[in-house]
């Protein structure tokens, strides 16, 4: 236990001696959660399309005016040749092309039927989904009015037309904020955790520091004890800053559950990612590797978590992928308790899993981590 | 029952293809200043790394104190000092948190052995408070032996602790090192300086794994199976050259200001004037000087080597 104390008094001076470490303790959290979901913003704005009107007519004007008051287009440019348009599309200046045909309001009227043509450019392929999606719904919309306008009104009484009124479950007024805040935080603590803690333990091999701690009576468990707490210390902080300081302060996010149930499933995170962190420091011989190596997982961890895509949409694989990726179990876990406010006997897979994971990651890297070679 | 004992130790790295170390067998006698003397790369460091149970040998037995470098490396570990080659303490902490940090994973104090490191800590004691990372190099050596000598260790390993120490710092360690050696700590040293060899009481030429002599300073000089004569002229590059062709040389190395020649005849006298008599007239040396000298440590380790 004094071995321990004094590993631990060594392992904090050296944290608070290193200016750089200390900056990105408080700054990386406070700076990123207020930067990132700010910008990682899946509400398509500004997307800009260019309308070719060949009828001229008051519907045409109509239609277009309202695509433009919907608030999510942006009017490129405004013709009568499909080729000058297309000119725009292939310089990337429009993202959606509009052709509202000759005779557009005529033939409506007369023949009570027509067709638009939408061209989308598909690159950006989710940009081009919710483009399509949004100015389809426009479009309907735009087809009622003019059926309710054109129909005489004892027929409108008969014709009975299906009302959709959405309600929006635990997050209200869809506010994006307050899903992705927390997801970052997860990130966040994650990126801590295994980073630096498996940094700080390549740097010791690396100085060669290790060395003069092997020859000395320090237990391998000690040893390891004594990097792990400060870097778990370190994820709890990380974590209440960004919870406290930025959620609820900045975004005015309070979570919905238990404060309690969420620190406990962090407490476990935390040494799951450590574990991780632990691991990568066995593997590599010097900070160069040991980064490398952790950003390869990092960018799976993040990509494949269901924090920017939802894993049910993912194939198979990807979720077999998906289901041995502890930050996936995280993210759900804190957007459960926050946003939805489940308790503990709700996320209790969660916890079984990430304990499971806690357990194979440290016991490998202490399996690994030998005092001598 | 010596101290240390190496039995056949073989150590071999990249499955087996660089042999560092091959079929090594000495000891070291309680309370001896020991040194391991070979070149970069002759496995000194392999070794040490053996002895201070960081390393397990392939094959091979090797004590400490009575105990296995690999079953009872714990019991090693308690009483041990070792000084690696790489400064290897932590930069970021300060020269008395360093110092106390040793202390304490060893389960004592700096009061309780400071009548030890006295001498050399006094030396320190002025920048106590600073940063390890930022002493000088002498500096830097004084502090990782203080560190290595704070437990009161039975053995001290030292690898090549005056590598890249300044002359006057390097004279100093040795100092350090003989009042060690009469607080009765065993010290095994090593270092790529012939010079420092006759500074241990016993020493072990090494070269690519394999001790080539194990011996007193003294008597590793004596075994030198040749008369040692020096040479020197204007024009020394042109003079190896000549020594080199010359037929009844046995050995010419170049050492600083002379060339160190041994013949091959078992008549030295007669050969040393016949060489003379040829470098002078023949090849028009005006200003030769030839000296009998008596062999250093270097021109045995250049002779075994060979």
């Amino acid at each position: 236990m004094r071995t321990l104390k004094f590993l631990l008094q060594k392992e904090f001076r050296q944290i608070f001696r290193n200016k750089i470490i200390l900056r990105m303790i408080i700054g990386l959290p406070i700076i990123q959660l207020i930067v990132m979901p700010l910008a990682a913003d899946f509400e398509f704005k500004n997307i800009n399309i260019s309308v070719i009107d060949h009828d001229r007519s008051s519907y045409s004007k109509h239609l277009t005016d309202k695509i433009i008051a919907s608030g999510y287009f942006v009017l490129n440019d405004y013709g009568n040749s499909f080729d000058k348009s297309f000119e725009q599309f292939q310089e990337d200046n429009a993202d959606l092309i509009i052709e509202i045909p000759k005779n557009f309001e005529l033939d409506l009227i007369r023949e009570n039927t027509n067709e638009l043509f939408i061209a989308v450019n598909a690159i950006n392929g989710t940009k081009a989904s919710v483009g399509n999606a949004y100015l389809n719904q426009i479009i309907t919309d735009f087809n009622r009015e003019i059926r309710l306008k054109n129909s005489t009104p004892p027929r409108l009484s008969q014709s009975s037309t299906i009302e959709i009124e959405n309600l929006n479950w635990f997050n209200p007024f869809l506010n994006y904020q307050s899903f992705m805040v927390p997801g970052i935080l997860v990130l966040l603590v994650t990126m801590v955790g295994a980073y630096m803690c498996a940094l700080n333990i390549v740097k010791e091999k690396e100085v060669g520091t290790i060395e003069q701690i092997n020859v000395t009576p320090i237990k391998k468990f000690h040893f390891i004890l004594g990097k792990l707490i400060p870097f778990w210390v370190i994820g709890i902080f990380v974590f209440t800053l960004g919870l406290f300081g930025v959620g609820r302060l900045v975004y005015d996010i309070v979570s919905l559950g238990s404060l309690f149930t969420l620190y406990a499933f962090l407490s476990i995170y935390l040494i799951a990612v450590l574990g991780i962190g632990l691991l990568i420091s066995t593997f590599s011989n010097n900070q160069q590797q040991a980064m490398s190596v952790a950003f390869f997982f990092m960018i799976i961890f993040i990509l494949m978590g269901g924090l920017f895509t939802s894993i049910d949409s993912m194939p198979e694989w990807a979720q077999w992928i998906a289901a041995f990726n502890p930050v996936t179990y995280f993210i759900d876990v804190i957007r459960l308790v926050m946003l939805k406010g489940s308790e503990f006997k709700d996320i209790q897979k969660q916890f079984i899993i990430i304990t499971v994971m806690a357990f194979i990651f440290n016991t490998l890297a202490v399996y690994n981590y030998r005092k001598t070679s | 029952m010596p101290e240390v004992i190496l039995e056949n130790i073989s150590k071999s790295y990249q499955d087996g293809k660089v042999k560092a170390v091959k079929n090594v067998s000495f000891s070291v006698e309680k309370g001896e200043l020991f040194g391991l003397i070979g070149p970069d790369g002759a496995g000194k460091t392999s070794l040490f790394r053996v002895l201070t149970t960081l390393l397990t040998p392939d094959s091979g037995i090797a004590t400490v104190f009575g105990c296995d470098v690999v079953k009872d490396y714990k019991s090693i570990r308690q009483h041990v000092g070792y000084m690696p080659g790489k400064f290897s303490l932590y930069q970021d902490l300060t020269v008395e948190e360093n110092l106390n940090f040793f202390a304490t994973v060893f389960g004592t104090t700096i009061q309780e052995n400071y009548d030890l490191i006295k001498d050399i800590y006094v030396q320190l004691e002025p920048f106590k408070n600073r940063r390890a990372g930022k002493l000088s190099g002498g500096m830097k050596q004084k502090l990782a032996l203080c560190c290595a000598l704070i437990h009161r260790p039975k053995i001290l390993f030292l690898d090549e602790p005056t590598t890249g120490v300044d002359t006057v710092s390097r004279k100093e360690f040795w100092e350090m090192l003989q009042r060690l050696k009469k607080q009765e700590i065993t010290i095994l040293v090593s270092t790529p300086y012939m010079d420092e060899a006759t500074l241990c009481e016993r020493i072990a030429l090494i070269q690519e794994g394999e001790i080539m002599s194990i011996n007193t300073p003294q008597g590793i000089i004596e075994e030198y199976p040749k008369k040692l004569f020096s040479i020197k002229s204007s024009n020394m590059i042109q003079l190896l050259d000549d020594l080199r062709k010359y037929d009844s040389i046995d050995s010419c190395n170049a050492f600083g200001e002379y060339h160190h020649i041994s013949f091959k005849s078992e008549n030295t006298e007669l050969a040393k004037s016949e060489l003379t008599t040829y470098l002078k007239r023949d090849r028009d040396y005006k200003d030769l000087v030839i000296n009998d000298i008596n062999p250093t440590i270097e021109d045995c380790f250049i002779n075994l080597m060979n």
